[in-house]
């Protein structure tokens, strides 16, 4: 059966799942001692603070239990994992400086390309280290910084700040993979967008994991100052092994007052990946944040974008959406506090499960004593595929504010008979019949992401679909 | 072509009984219709019209039990409803679905993909398609639209209409393509069916049991339903007679046949 008539291009399977040899990388011994931290640290040549924070983050590590409430992550043995894998290479801008595997890798995911096209920076990290990162001179000029988080650590004109701001919003304490980010933590970007500057183009940072059972720690600072305007995007990916890898990466973003920032994330890692990503925003008076977070890979995921909405008439919007195939586990959802007057919280999101994928969205709205006057809306739609998956929704909701107005609903389903029917007897084949509800179920995301993120991301839903009908 | 090859029948439906969930809704039905012909399927409620229209066109929810569906010289009997349709059969539907994040004009491309005589390349197709809503008065904004999502139901009915005159099949079933609809939105049903007929040379059967949309139609014959039975068959005279008279007759015949 000719498949063209649909509106997106066919890819490739091999466009994600291919893999390279790790010939001339530094690899350290797997698991976790504070050898292996001072390691890491030595090797960076970082600030005394710095080395006190990673051994610190380490004893909490030590010491705190791992959840016992999402899906089981007892695959997951960290005396296995490698916490750092730097490729051959220092960090370049430009392309052709780079060594054939890790170039070639970056090709293959079309980076280059997107850079040339629509994005006014691009970072990109191979396992443990960022190997290029690159900002157009429009952007440089404007004062924006973008560059890897270590070479601004090595900066003194940043490094106080960063000092300031590093892991304030996600603390060790938080979690137990806070705190092992807060150990063993590499590569990752810095972005400063200077009072009242806009950025018209994109920033984008893209993760590949290629080492065989490695972690990625990866982590991402951005300030945003009064006024100012960024749209930030991140794209993840890895090869598929049969042992377990690990992302334990970090996000913190910081809005003032009247700045907008958008963060747009498609997650695509391989189904072999514990993704434990922990991201977290704050703003201040007026600000907002918006989320555009698709989750497709891994194996087992736990993701709740959090938004601290600390200014009054500060705003978050959250759009997602999560499909959950065979052997995937997927917790995700996120996380609102209003704590201020006059605040605004719109939740959106679509999960999508299918053969004995497990879909949960959990979600938390706190509004605090001081959230007089504001108003959040959650919505869940659910899709089952089959009979085999499963879909939950677990909302949680703290109002310890009058005058608050929060607002849920959900709804699961599966695609009616009577669907497929109809678009059948219009001669369209039972999985293009399924493959466009569930496009059209997944469009009020895709239509927030960038193009190619959403020609991406109906991809991706068309690689599940393909072999559904059985 | 089949049709060199073949009669002048274009579909044979024989023995048919079907059922859903253990329940036989189908008693062996049998009819005929020839190429270019206009017949007209008439029952009262519950007489399972719908339901030969659905299983003819290949509805998962029955099961066919006994009995065969012949297309065009083809047995259709075991083919999924896709495959029917690029054979050259097509059902409107009463109740015709929405799907919410999909643009109209995506499912009409999707719909008339791999078809012969249809140019599909990007501006040509837009043109044709906008002509045709004009012609339907359909308003072609709606082409931009999620599909069926905030349609009235004329407007769905008009959407049955253009993939009608888009699709060209070589047999409409029409599925109380009146029911419900307002004078205008029934001209220009009757419209549609009236181009269909002009612009392919169409063979339609229309089920419904409301006899005003037949007042503009040449008929050639009426075949009358009741209980998942054929009880009665005629020509186009027996339209004004059931309209005066009802299927009071055929119901207590059928009754006193099964007693």
């Amino acid at each position: 059966m000719a498949k063209q008539h649909s509106e997106v291009a066919d890819i490739d399977r091999s466009l994600y799942d291919f893999r390279y040899g790790e010939e001339g990388f530094e690899r350290l011994d797997a698991g976790l001692t504070p050898e292996i931290v001072r390691e890491i640290s030595a090797k960076k040549d970082e600030p005394e603070w710095l080395l006190e924070f990673r051994l610190k983050s380490l004893e909490i590590y030590k010491s705190m239990q791992a959840p016992d409430w999402g899906p089981s992550i007892a695959g997951l043995d960290m005396d296995n994992i490698v916490t750092y894998v730097k490729p051959n290479t220092d960090q370049k801008n430009d392309w052709e400086s780079l060594p054939d595997d890790v170039k070639n890798t970056f090709d293959r995911l079309g980076i280059p390309q997107a850079e040339r096209a629509y994005l006014a920076g691009v970072g990109a990290q191979y396992d443990s280290e960022l190997v290029y990162h690159n900002m157009q001179d429009t952007a440089s000029k404007m004062g924006i910084v973008y560059s890897g988080i270590e070479e601004a650590l090595h900066d003194p004109k940043w490094e106080p700040l960063i000092h300031e701001k590093f892991m304030t919003l996600i603390p060790p304490t938080d979690h137990k993979f806070a705190a092992l980010h807060g150990a063993v933590w590499s590569g990752g970007s810095f972005v400063y967008v200077p009072k009242d500057t806009k950025l018209d183009f994109p920033l984008q940072s893209y993760f590949r994991l290629n080492a065989k059972g490695a972690g990625q720690f990866e982590h991402t600072l951005i300030i945003v100052e009064d006024g100012a305007d960024l749209h930030f995007i991140e794209g993840c990916s890895a090869p598929k092994y049969n042992v377990a890898n690990l992302h334990a990466g970090a996000v913190e973003l910081f809005v003032g007052k009247n700045a907008h920032l958008r963060y747009s994330t498609i997650e695509n890692w391989s189904k072999n990946m514990y993704n434990l990503n922990t991201k977290r925003s704050v703003c201040d008076e007026g600000g907002s944040i918006e989320w555009v977070s698709g989750s497709f890979g891994s194996h087992v995921g736990y993701l709740y974008p959090m938004s601290i909405l600390s200014g009054r008439k500060s705003t978050c919007t959250f759009t997602g959406i999560t499909f959950a195939g065979q052997g995937q586990d997927l917790d995700t959802g996120c996380k609102v506090v209003l704590a201020a007057p006059e605040t605004s919280a719109a939740i959106e999101t679509k999960s999508i499960s299918k053969g004995g994928g497990v879909s949960t969205f959990r979600s938390s709205v706190v509004a605090t004593e001081k959230a007089e006057n504001s108003a959040a809306s959650v919505s869940c739609q659910s899709l089952m595929l089959d009979a085999d998956s499963r879909s939950d929704t677990i909302p949680a909701m703290d109002i310890r504010c009058k005058n608050v107005d929060v607002g849920h609903e959900a709804t699961i389903g599966r695609i009616s008979d009577d669907t497929v029917f109809y678009l059948m007897s219009r001669g369209i084949s039972e999985e293009e019949a399924r493959t466009m509800v569930v496009n059209g179920f997944a469009d009020p995301v895709s239509k927030e992401l960038p193009l190619e993120y959403a020609v991406e991301m109906n991809n991706l839903i068309k690689l599940e679909m393909e072999g559904a009908i059985g | 072509m089949a049709s060199q090859t073949s009669t002048g029948e274009l579909l044979r439906v024989s023995g048919l009984a079907a059922s859903v969930d253990e329940k036989q809704i189908l008693h062996g039905v049998d009819l005929s219709v020839g190429r270019g012909e206009t017949h007209v399927l008439m029952g009262p409620n519950g007489a399972g019209k719908s339901t030969l229209g659905h299983v003819i066109m290949g509805d998962p929810t029955y099961n066919v039990t006994q009995g065969a569906i012949t297309f065009d010289g083809q047995d259709v009997t075991a083919l999924s409803p896709d495959k029917r349709s690029h054979a050259g059969m097509f059902l409107s539907f009463q109740a015709p679905v929405e799907i919410p994040g999909v643009p109209l004009s995506s499912f009409l491309r999707a719909a008339a993909a791999n078809r012969e005589g249809i140019n599909l390349k990007g501006k040509q197709f837009r043109k044709h398609t906008q002509e045709l809503c004009e012609e339907l008065d359909f308003d072609p904004a709606y082409l931009d639209r999620e599909l069926g999502v905030g349609f009235s139901g004329g407007e769905k009915k008009k959407l049955e209409m253009l993939q009608l005159l888009l699709l060209k099949p070589k047999l409409a079933i029409l599925d109380e393509t009146d029911s419900g609809l307002d004078v205008d939105a029934l001209s220009v049903v009757s419209r549609g069916i009236d181009a269909y007929r002009r612009t392919c040379d169409g063979t339609l059967l229309i089920i419904t049991h409301n006899t005003r949309i037949l007042e503009r139609l040449d008929v050639d014959r009426v075949h009358v339903m009741v209980k998942g039975r054929m009880v009665h068959e005629g020509p186009a005279s027996l339209i004004e007679k059931i309209d005066t008279e009802g299927f009071e007759q055929f119901e207590q015949a059928a009754a006193a046949a099964q007693a």
